[in-house]
């Protein structure tokens, strides 16, 4: 059985690879099942939508490029908005994974190495159980900081400016530079720039701590139609 | 075949007629272009991180974007290319029967570059897939998995042909061709398309693990198996531990995916199940590394002498390294300081470059004089290669393992995230140093290659004319 082809190729080809697959990925996919997988329109909260509307009023000419006029109706434009900004953060996530932002900043916070000291409450299941998080954006190494609570902490226009030309506002800041991101210049952003802004700000938007900074009593969260 | 033929050599057919030679040197050439690929990949994140990227505003010179396919080229390009090339001399050797067919595996070689290439150019256009050591674009992976499943039928076919029990080497050759397929689906698919949050980080972390687990180490191994007794001139030491060392890694190497997100939303048992099996394997490694050392019984100084010997003997040294590494530094306590830092981009480089790179460059070392049929243009090159490769990652991977840990102190002490940056700089510095050095043996390496090769083309071609 050890050295012979049909041991090698049931028991170890495919019988280890299934045994693992069932206890490793399996056992998960059914603790979580509880836990649908919420469409990305159902991320959108009152916080990601006063960034995003803030971007239509920072930046008017590049929103209405990337986005066109919303509605005159307030209850249409309430709704326009949301699609647009659920559409935002679907290309924003694209940006984040094409640019490999992913791979210098991470989005998890861990129990341990006082990092629920620097960044906010320690990460939680319920929180990736989301279409924006199929692939899960966990990340393995952090050259910059964890972004998982990184929502509403900066403003957009810095965020903006630190796309365009990082150590411009953060002198030894390793990171690239993303001029492609914006028409020109850093109160220009385009397309992609709008939308990964509003990725960045959305992330941590779902938790009563939002927005985390060390030593600041928490507002809570604010749902959608509350927030018009 | 002259008249002297005994009965053992009339059953062995010729080489001509199993291997096909032409199509292993291929494999090389384009596994050493993608190496160089993913070297001056590597060296362009290395500039940014001390901010001296020589293109910093150009996107299609975005270093996010080549550190993708930094990782991606020496995966999918350098390594999957070499053992491509390797197993064409070595599975028609051991079964006594060519491939499959010839023209599939031309058009294999001419698929698999085509992947490569176009992962190259999906990941520089922004194209990239969000799962590590899978960014390889979604429009890819069917080509890429059709690509693998006409590896396994190509390389299956003489393996499912051998009659009774088989030499260790197809053990895991075949067991790979399945897991290496299987790996691909699982990791490529399921996080992409069916589950989401921890879920697909469980996935993605069986997938990072499994793809250096279940693809190159047994192709790795299963090489090492074959080379090292035939440069020796003996058999294993023990066919005992060899069997050990097979259905160990075979079972343990699946297990420990979720030991890439430790401290993650993933359940805490799991994650403790990881490490355990993370820690078994190690003594299953051991076993493997006492095999081999012990076939060396007598003639230690052989493994130094022999260039390619010395190749293999280093990276399996690498190789118990990295793994004692391993079953440490995925204990919970290790974790909480190195997890995120450049300890384990370090551990990452040993294993990648200081094993399996080191086995491939040193069958190239190899090969490439037998199937040319003269010696290498300049075999002192070969040394400097050896030397310079071996060498550079050593200074390489040490400098990055240190760093991590001032990294991690430098985090868990709550300075300022600036202080972490600046306190890398020399190790970042040392690391582009080291890694020059070793992109400078690849270079001479390649040169010596091409050389060999226009040499070997005069020489051949001398006696037909006389």
């Amino acid at each position: 059985m050890f050295e012979k082809k049909s041991g090698i190729l049931l028991i170890a080809g495919v019988g280890f690879f299934a045994f693992a697959f069932l206890s490793n990925a399996v056992v998960p996919m059914l603790m979580y099942r509880h836990l649908p997988e919420k469409p990305v329109k159902d991320v959108v909260n009152g916080n990601t939508r006063y960034q995003f509307e803030d971007l239509a009023q920072r930046f008017p000419q590049a929103f209405e490029k990337a986005y066109g006029q919303p509605p005159e109706d307030a209850q249409q434009a309430g709704d326009w908005y949301d699609d647009k900004c659920a559409e935002a953060l679907e290309i924003g996530r694209k940006v984040y994974i094409g640019e490999g932002c992913w791979h210098c900043h991470s989005q998890f916070v861990r129990p341990v190495s006082n990092e629920d000291r620097r960044w906010g409450p320690v990460s939680k299941s319920w929180e990736y159980q989301n279409r924006l998080q199929r692939p899960v954006m966990f990340g393995t190494r952090r050259v910059g900081p964890d972004l998982s609570r990184e929502g509403g902490r900066r403003s957009n226009d810095w965020h903006a400016v630190h796309f365009f030309k990082p150590d411009s506002l953060s002198p030894a800041s390793p990171m690239p530079q993303y001029p492609w991101l914006f028409d020109g210049s850093p109160d220009q952003p385009n397309e992609k720039g709008l939308a990964l802004l509003t990725y960045i700000q959305w992330l941590g938007s779902w938790l009563d701590s939002y927005p985390y900074y060390e030593d600041y009593s928490p507002t809570t969260i604010k749902p959608v139609a509350a927030a018009e | 075949m002259t008249a002297s033929l005994t009965v053992a050599d009339a059953e062995i057919p010729p080489q001509k007629d199993l291997v096909e030679e032409r199509l292993v040197l291929w494999y090389f050439a384009a596994a050493l272009t993608f190496m160089l690929v993913s070297m001056l990949a590597g060296l362009l994140m290395g500039l940014q991180l001390l901010r001296h990227n020589p293109l910093p505003t150009i996107e299609l010179f975005s270093p996010g974007r080549w550190r993708m396919v930094h990782t991606n080229a020496i995966a999918y390009g350098f390594l999957a290319n070499g053992f491509l090339g390797v197993m064409h001399w070595i599975i028609p050797r051991l079964t006594l029967r060519p491939v499959l067919s010839k023209p599939l595996s031309y058009l294999i070689f001419a698929a698999w570059q085509i992947v490569v290439l176009a992962t190259a150019v999906g990941l520089i256009l922004g194209e990239a897939q969000g799962l590590e050591w899978g960014e390889t674009p979604v429009w890819i992976d069917p080509v890429a998995q059709l690509g693998l499943l006409l590896v396994a039928i190509n390389f299956g076919a003489p393996i499912i042909q051998v009659k009774g029990p088989m030499y260790v080497t197809l053990w895991y050759y075949l067991a790979a061709l399945v897991w290496t397929f299987l790996t691909y689906a699982m990791g490529n698919f399921v996080p992409e398309y069916f589950v989401c949050g921890s879920s697909a980080g469980a996935v993605g972390g069986l997938f990072i693990h499994d793809l250096v687990g279940l693809f190159v180490t047994p192709l790795g191994w299963g090489m090492m198996y074959f080379f090292v007794p035939i440069l020796l001139k003996r058999p294993m030491w023990s066919h005992g531990l060899s069997l050990v060392g097979f259905w160990g890694l075979a079972f343990f190497y699946p297990l420990q995916g979720i030991h890439h997100f430790l401290y993650t939303p993933i359940p805490m048992f799991l994650q403790y199940g990881a490490v355990l099996s993370t820690i078994a394997l190690e003594l299953v490694v051991l076993t493997v590394i006492i095999n081999f050392i012990g076939t060396l019984r007598g003639t230690g100084m052989e493994a130094i002498r022999n260039l390619p010997l010395r190749y293999f003997y280093t990276g399996i040294t690498f190789y118990f390294l990295t793994c004692l590494q391993c079953a440490l530094q995925t204990t919970m306590t290790f974790q909480a300081l190195i997890h995120f830092t450049d300890w384990v981009v370090g551990h990452a480089h040993m294993v990648m470059f200081g094993v399996f790179s080191l086995w491939q460059l040193g069958a190239m070392t190899y090969l490439v004089p037998r199937i040319l049929k003269t010696d290498w243009y300049r075999p002192e090159w070969c040394e400097f290669h050896y030397w310079a490769s071996a060498g550079g990652l050593a200074v390489m991977a040490g400098d990055l393992i240190l760093g991590g840990l001032f990294q991690g102190w430098s985090w868990a002490a709550l300075q300022p995230w600036e202080a972490s940056v600046s306190v890398s700089i020399p190790f970042w510095l040392v690391r582009i140093v080291a890694g020059l050095v070793m992109l400078t043996a690849q270079v001479v390496f390649m040169l010596n290659f091409y050389l060999t090769w226009r040499k070997s083309l005069h020489a051949n071609l001398r006696p037909s004319v006389s």
